[in-house]
């Protein structure tokens, strides 16, 4: 290959930091002083050695084109991952600009950058020529079918023995009232958890361990826990009745209760901008959420990615780039609503991108929400690009204000209190601009924005 | 399988109920209160999930915008650039530098928040604007450092006073606008007017300011207009705000404060009367100076006699002389240092038989009263901005007392330096420190230009390299090491690049002290890396 990669930007590299303080650490090292012999590939490979408190410098080589987001070696002791030195050298790569003084481009990896990066491209290439092995879970074939789908069986017996439970629990809380309830507290609705994921249905566990928050949420917490109660029972009823339900809404409820299927849908191809990414965690799990927009294909994805016991998800697709590259939907059918993919192979680097998908009004996005809802009724948002609105001031609130009408969605409670917030504020000034966020029963929630049509992604 | 209609129906029944009702029902529990619900073959709690279920599908599948509030007005427009992207990234990365609570050793890491200033200095210099999306970052620092706020305030324009109106953490933004020239025309003046007599202190202080600094006349007629209704502390501050365009047309209000009620006002007021040499206390104050100082010339050579006044009248008073003196310090010197510095020294050449001030300086004063006599001296050339009366006081560099306990102190060679050209400051500066070192030389460089000008670059250099190879350890510099960091011009980095090796400790070192004099090099050279970058990015 010969094509130059395009370098990425410094907040694209910063935000592959696991944390704050490897961001702070990173940065100091994104100066040429402690860097020597640095260079890159052109293909997505930068590698460099940097002068520590030792003797000998380290090692530091990064792999930008992997599959799975950017990979790391370095030869520090850090158990930061990626370390300071890899991003201190990529923020070298990304300020070094057209000059290439510092991290020139097109050279030849020296013999311990090359070993280990030959060493990755085999892997690779072994994994692309072996049959039926694709990317994500389940996806190689079972040893013995018969087995597996005897597993299968008992595993459907046990969440329905689990969700009749669900059920039972939910009706004896309404017949004594929710008031009760409410003394009871959260262990309650932990124990039940508990028993949910003792039936291994993660989803519903997952459910019902919210609904334990609700009642200590402020006012109106009755109607919202009612809300949540009975979608809870729409899902139980729902697995109860699987059989009778038409097949893609018999995936969602699957899904939802906690027994995905495997991406199965057919591989696209497309030049896949990165919309967002963010993370949320509660004490056990690190959620990793990336937004991807397909600039041929039109079409909006969702990358998730774990990590678990305090560690960072490994996936990590910086906001502002694009890749070439293959996504794998869940969804058999292409006609269907769930958005969920895996990254399948990239075939260049990411490199940076401008300009954002196409907009729609509020009252447009407030409709694609309620669509949605036909095949997933217990979907909490709908990822939607807003064009030309306005962020204004309402009470304590804000809103996203049209520019062409009268109508406005509200900014959820949570997304007014960050940072990003005030970004998007002043990123307006009054003006409008283009929001991506997530439009749902709770308002809308910014995600990105661009001031105008050929403007770089501002994250929020 | 329920037939569709029945399911319609079913759902139509659920649909009607009132959500309010279903609420109710389960907050108190369906053994108390029966919501209105029939569904064949389902227990009231199932029905009652049932129903709720449907209406909250229905009412989020529903969901319509909301009326949009009233927008507020756009942000004025910034006619300025916007800084390169490269520059914009580094600004990021400044900002998210908040300083690390541990305290602790640096490192070899360079202090990116000691730098902001010098960013904003930079991009200000170039006329450049800042990024609209890095204002709230901006506007967060400027809040924790008020010594951050008039560049960061100048830099951010008028998008960030727009934004600030939102956000009550940034109210210190709307109090404070630098640099602009208050609006002309009369609604201009009037909206000037309502400011001045409806503001807050330290908004009118702001405005008193800006507008001295642009209109100087206008500035003092808007204060003489109310000065008899202020507090005495506010007319003290108001009256500071003067030295900014000080003239000589400003002499008739100053005379009239010297009458006022508050001590400190009167005093100031002298001050910056005795800075206009051509005003009547100028004049008053020297024809009293003059008397208490003579030339001897009945002695081999000549030789300055002092004669200090034997009391503090009614009109020395009324010009600002302090009557009492500080305890430690005698009553007749202490009236002479005030009439000595507040007269013009233009006074001394012509008394003193049309001497140059260095001829002046360097004669003998008997009776050891040349110590107070210098000093006032050097009150007056700061005051009066005079280099020639500053470059005799100052002397030269290399004399064996420039650093010790001679006429004049550190402190005030320092305040003299600002007095001269800056390449004349540095080179000064420069000679000090080859003659004596940096141990006594902080307060100098803390007064030279940035970036410190080749010479005083050099003397910085070869006298640190001088401190470590007589084997003391970094931090006894860590003052200088500081101030190097940031003034050193970034050319420099290539000549310390041989110091960041830990050499070999020669035995009558400190321990481990190489190791940590190359840490501090090495943090010196990134750190003068980091500001060369920084300034090649805002040069696009």
């Amino acid at each position: 290959m010969t094509q130059q990669g395009v370098r990425w930007t410094a907040d694209q590299v910063l935000a592959l930091a696991p944390d704050a303080s490897s961001q702070k650490a990173g940065s100091r090292l994104g100066i040429a002083g402690p860097w020597s012999r640095a260079g890159s590939s052109g293909e997505g490979a930068v590698w460099g050695l940097c002068k520590g408190s030792g003797s000998k410098p380290y090692q530091t080589v990064i792999d930008t084109a992997d599959v799975a987001g950017p990979a790391y070696k370095c030869s520090c002791p850090s158990r930061k991952f990626p370390c300071k030195h890899a991003l201190g050298l990529l923020l070298l790569w990304a300020g070094d600009g057209g000059g290439g003084r510092a991290v020139p481009d097109g050279e030849q990896p020296p013999d311990w950058a090359r070993e280990w990066l030959d060493g990755r491209r085999e892997k690779a290439a072994a994994k692309r020529s072996s049959p039926g092995a694709g990317p994500g879970p389940g996806a190689a074939a079972p040893a013995d079918p018969e087995a597996a789908r005897k597993r299968a069986e008992r595993r459907a017996e046990r969440v329905t023995a689990g969700a009749t439970e669900l059920e039972r629990r939910l009706s004896d809380l309404l017949r004594g009232g929710m008031a009760a309830a409410e003394q009871a507290g959260y262990g309650m609705w932990e124990e039940t958890a508990a028993r949910m994921v003792d039936a291994q249905a993660p989803g519903l566990a997952a459910r019902v361990r919210e609904l334990g928050a609700i009642p200590a949420s402020g006012p109106g917490w009755p109607a919202r826990l009612l809300e949540e109660c009975a979608l809870l029972h729409l899902l139980t009823s729902g697995w109860l009745r699987h059989d009778a339900l038409p097949d893609t809404l018999a995936a969602t409820v699957r899904s939802r209760t906690g027994l995905p299927a495997p991406a199965q849908g057919t591989p696209l191809r497309d030049t896949w901008q990165v919309l967002a990414q963010y993370d949320t965690a509660d004490n056990k799990l690190t959620t990793r959420r990336i937004w991807v927009h397909g600039q041929r294909s039109g079409r909006t994805a969702l990358l998730l990615s774990y990590g678990a016991a305090g560690r960072v998800p490994s996936l990590a697709l910086p906001v502002g780039l694009a890749l070439d590259a293959e996504l794998v939907p869940y969804a058999a059918d292409p006609a269907s609503r769930q958005l969920r993919a895996d990254l399948g192979e990239q075939f260049t680097a990411p490199a940076p991108t401008t300009g954002h998908p196409p907009g729609i009004s509020p009252t447009e996005a407030t409709a694609r929400y309620g669509e949605a809802l036909r095949d997933d009724p217990w979907l909490d948002t709908w990822p939607v690009t807003l064009h030309r609105v306005v962020p204004v001031p309402n009470g304590p609130d804000w809103q996203l204000a049209d520019a062409a009408s009268e109508t406005a969605l509200p900014i959820t409670p949570t997304a007014a209190s960050r940072a990003g917030l005030w970004r998007l504020v002043a990123l307006s000034g009054g003006a409008p601009l283009t929001v991506f966020g997530e439009c749902g029963h709770q308002g809308f929630t910014p995600l990105s924005a661009w001031p105008h049509a050929q403007a770089e992604t501002v994250r929020l | 399988m329920t037939p569709p209609t029945a399911h319609a129906e079913a759902a139509g029944r659920h649909a009607r109920t009132p959500w309010e009702e279903l609420v109710t029902a389960a907050l108190l529990g369906t053994d108390r209160r029966t919501p209105p619900l029939t569904a064949p073959g389902r227990q009231a709690p199932a029905a009652l999930l049932d129903a709720a279920a449907v209406q909250t599908v229905r009412r989020r599948a529903g969901l319509r915008p909301a009326p949009a509030a009233d927008r507020p007005a756009p942000a004025p427009a910034d006619p300025r650039p916007v800084v390169p992207a490269a520059a914009r990234r580094r600004l990021a990365t400044l900002l998210a530098d908040h300083p690390s609570a541990s305290g602790g050793r640096r490192g070899t890491a360079p202090d990116l928040m000691e730098l902001l200033p010098q960013w904003l200095a930079l991009a200000g210099d170039r006329g450049f604007t800042a990024p609209p999306e890095l204002l709230p970052a901006l506007l967060n620092a400027a809040r924790g450092r008020t010594d951050l706020r008039p560049q960061a305030l100048a830099f951010a324009g008028p998008r960030a006073q727009w934004l600030a109106r939102f956000n009550p953490d940034w109210k210190f933004a709307l109090r404070a606008a630098p640099g602009s020239a208050p609006e002309t025309g009369p609604q201009g003046q009037r909206e000037l007017q309502r400011r001045w007599q409806e503001g807050l202190f330290a908004e009118r202080v702001t405005l008193l300011a800006t507008l001295r600094a642009h209109a100087p006349d206008d500035a003092r007629e808007l204060l003489s207009d109310t000065w008899t209704t202020e507090r005495a502390e506010d007319r003290l501050m108001f009256l500071d705000s003067l030295r900014t365009g000080l003239g000589g047309a400003d002499e008739p209000f100053l005379e009239q404060a010297l009458g006022d009620r508050s001590r400190n006002v009167r005093s100031t007021a002298a001050e910056l009367l005795s800075a206009l040499p051509g005003s009547a206390l100028a004049a008053r104050m020297a024809d009293r100076a003059a008397s208490c100082v003579a030339l001897d010339r009945t002695a081999g050579r000549p030789e300055l006699t002092v004669e200090a006044p034997h009391e503090c009248d009614a009109g020395m008073e009324r010009d600002g002389v302090a009557p009492k003196p500080p305890a430690g310090r005698g009553e007749r010197s202490w009236w002479l240092g005030q009439l000595v510095e507040s007269a013009p020294l233009a006074t001394w050449q012509r008394r003193l038989g049309d001497r140059t001030p260095d001829d002046i300086v360097a004669l003998p004063v008997a009776d050891g009263w040349r110590g107070e006599l210098h000093a006032a001296w050097c009150r007056a050339a700061v005051r009066q901005r005079d280099t020639g009366w500053s470059r005799a006081l100052l002397g030269s560099p290399s004399a064996p007392d420039a650093a010790g306990p001679g006429a004049v102190s550190l402190a005030e060679r320092a305040k003299l330096l600002t007095t001269l050209p800056a390449a004349e400051r540095a080179e000064w500066v420069a000679g000090f420190i080859d003659a004596h070192g940096l141990s006594e030389a902080f307060q100098l460089l803390g007064v030279c230009a940035v970036p410190w000008a080749p010479p005083l670059g050099r003397a910085v250099v070869d006298a640190l390299n001088i401190a470590r190879d007589a084997g003391s350890y970094p931090w006894s510099f860590s003052g200088v090491m500081g101030l190097a960091e940031r003034c050193l011009d970034p050319a420099e980095a290539v000549r310390l690049e041989a110091l960041t090796a830990t050499p070999d400790e020669p035995e009558d070192a400190s321990p481990g002290a190489g190791g940590y004099w190359s840490e501090a090099f090495q943090r010196l050279v990134s750190t003068l890396r980091l500001r060369a970058a920084m300034r090649a990015e805002l040069d696009g």
